[in-house]
């Protein structure tokens, strides 16, 4: 559920290192030695760096891509106009893609470091969306929360009804997404984020509405540079910004609202007709292994399942940070996204356009 | 036309038949039918829904407001640049060309950095012991990013249209005794009424069709039309719907091109 993070220097960083690698690897055959393995990822969702030492390490080279949403990756994966060996869903849009007898199982044999690296507890979790384990390997996990800036509230914020509190008018940042946004009503109220109850729907549509005079901005990645800048005090937020905000602003404080939250994983996953599938598992190994994976947790400071990256982290307070690794037994109302079907998601959407339109 | 010149004109045939007929093609095709193919005419209602219609009307609005707004600030500018000497004409020109050079995207977010409750212009204030400027997320910030950005639009034609009229005919005027009031009303605007109906068109179309501009100065707090077509294709993909709806935006554009046909028939006033 990765949205985009970097600042514009790493952002231009980041391409210069792949153009680099590019060149490096010599182009002269589109291909590696031992052929190529094609890679559908979030935007700036890994170290570059890691593409390249695997490249340098199997002779196999990599095709990599990006999309900005679950919903924008589907149609391109289905219609089969690019033939990727992987991709790296959310959970909702993984258990939709296996409804869809679009993955490939997944043959643990060929991934050692998969269940060797990853922690039970997020293959536990995962079988909210993938009942069996057997077609996604967790890459990045984490909450989605309230970071408030502690120099600009009354009190301390920890329950999302706070977001309805006048006193906050025009300090509020929300997220432009419908689930997202659904889900904080949702919650507010005690009901499942995944409800398609009518009533519930109807509440928590015009709780959204009700809240909208209080809100200053619907926006998606820009709550990172707004609540840097103080624009406004409470800000809905991936925990995996939260550690990026608080380097750049130490005023700001993330927390996991009282009422429950969403709890989501994003992990790879072969496609049924991949076509280098030895390759993509060779790619989802390396990327399990304990020193890649804490390069990237490094780097994009979402957090990680990987347990024995973890153990490696050098920093104490970020090896034992409450937000990269928060300890969620001491929550009963967390869910997951699940995929809730075309009628769900259209009545979703049409809900959330009266909001945004009222 | 001689046969020549048909052949040379084939690989412009080409490219608007594959750029321009088969998209309008496939709009309509997405437009009139539903997600199982079938012929309907839903998407098409659909602009009824409250939303819908809500957003239309606040589309119309905005748009018109900041139409009107660029025609008044660019009619003055465009008599001035129409009397000055050739040489710092298009010096002037030049200057307000120049922003449109850069990424349209960028100069958006720039404004959105400049109007910040913690932005450029409210540092300047606040040291300036002013009261903060609070327009951030409201309508207006739309309609300042709109008259920001197609500002340009309006001036060209104008100043086409104005720099046309023959300097004798108002001398003439003046001879016959009216005075500067009078022969702007009687002259110079009906004569350069070509330049304000394309100007108008230029500014009014990209206005009503806009979704960036909302969902960054705007804060996302008011859904226009454009925003809800952009939604139906990105978000939901819905793309029968955002279809649908956009041909009858298209409704909106065919008018203001048939008005701006009927009122500038030698083509006068486009300039670009």
């Amino acid at each position: 559920m990765k949205k985009h993070r970097m600042t514009h220097i790493r952002q231009t960083a980041a391409v210069l290192v792949l153009l680099t690698s590019a060149a490096l690897c010599g182009c002269a055959s589109d291909k590696g030695v031992n052929g190529q393995v094609i890679v559908y990822n979030w935007g700036e969702y890994i170290d570059p760096e890691t593409i390249r030492m695997f490249e340098e390490e199997s002779g196999i080279k990599v095709i990599y891509d990006e999309f900005e949403t679950n919903e924008s990756m589907y149609p391109k994966v289905e219609s089969g106009a690019v033939a990727y060996d992987i991709a790296c869903p959310s959970d909702y849009m993984i258990s939709r893609m296996i409804q869809n007898g679009m993955l490939s199982e997944i043959d643990y044999d060929k991934i050692p470091n998969a269940k060797k690296n990853i922690g039970a507890q997020y293959y536990e979790q995962s079988r909210g969306f993938d009942p069996e384990n057997k077609y996604a390997v967790p890459y990045c996990w984490g909450t989605v929360g309230i970071l408030y800036n502690k120099t600009m509230v009354e009190e301390p914020i920890t329950r999302w009804a706070q977001l309805w509190d006048e006193k906050y008018a025009d300090n509020i940042l929300m997220q432009d997404s419908v689930r997202d946004a659904f889900m904080v009503a949702e919650k507010r109220n005690g009901y499942s984020m995944n409800t398609l109850d009518a009533e519930e729907l109807e509440a928590s549509k015009n709780l959204l509405i009700s809240q909208k005079p209080l809100v200053q901005a619907y926006v998606v990645d820009q709550v990172r540079d707004k609540m840097i800048g103080g624009e406004a005090a409470i800000g809905v937020i991936y925990s995996g910004e939260a550690i990026y905000t608080q380097k750049e602003n130490p005023d700001l404080v993330y927390v996991i609202p009282e009422e429950g939250t969403n709890v989501w994983i994003d992990s790879w996953v072969i496609l049924k007709n991949a076509p280098n599938k030895e390759n993509a598992e060779k790619f989802i190994d390396f990327m399990c292994r304990e020193d890649i994976a804490l390069m990237n947790f490094e780097y994009i400071t979402y957090s990680t399942p990987n347990v024995a990256a973890r153990e490696l982290i050098e920093e104490e307070d970020i090896k034992n940070s409450e937000i990269a690794f928060p300890d969620l037994s001491q929550y009963d109302n967390l869910e997951t996204y699940v995929y809730l079907g075309e009628d769900g998601d259209y009545l979703y959407n049409e809900l959330w356009k009266e909001v945004k339109a009222y | 036309m001689t046969s020549k010149n048909k052949w040379l004109s084939t690989p412009y045939i080409i490219w608007s038949v594959i750029f321009i007929i088969v998209p309008l093609g496939m709009i309509l095709y997405y437009g009139l039918t539903d997600q199982t193919g079938a012929f309907t005419l839903d998407n098409i209602t659909a602009i009824a829904a409250a939303g819908h219609a809500k957003a239309l009307r606040v589309s119309l609005l905005l748009s018109l407001i900041s139409t009107l707004v660029c025609f008044l600030l660019a009619y003055p500018l465009a008599m001035i640049l129409a009397r000055v000497q050739v040489k710092r004409h298009n010096f002037i020109i030049l200057v307000f060309i120049l922003p449109m050079w850069m990424n349209f995207l960028l100069r958006t977010l720039a404004w959105q950095t400049l109007l910040e409750k913690n932005g450029v212009i409210n540092h300047v204030l606040s040291f300036l012991h002013l009261p903060a400027l609070k327009i951030i997320n409201t309508p207006a910030a739309i309609i300042l990013g709109m008259v920001y950005n197609f500002l340009p639009f309006m001036v060209l034609p104008l100043y086409n249209a104005l720099s046309k009229i023959d300097m004798n005919v108002i001398n003439a005027a003046h001879d016959l005794g009216a005075n500067n009031v009078y022969t702007f009303v009687r002259i110079i605007l009906p004569l350069s009424i070509p330049g304000i109906i394309s100007g108008i068109t230029m500014v009014f179309i990209p206005a009503l069709t806009t979704f960036v501009i909302s969902s960054l100065l705007g804060g996302g707090k008011l859904l226009l039309i454009g925003d809800v077509i952009e939604q139906e294709f990105t978000r939901t993909s819905n793309w029968h719907l955002g279809s649908g709806l956009s041909m009858v935006l298209m409704i909106f554009i065919l008018v203001n091109m048939v008005l701006s046909a009927v009122f500038d028939k030698d083509g006068e006033g486009s300039m670009l």
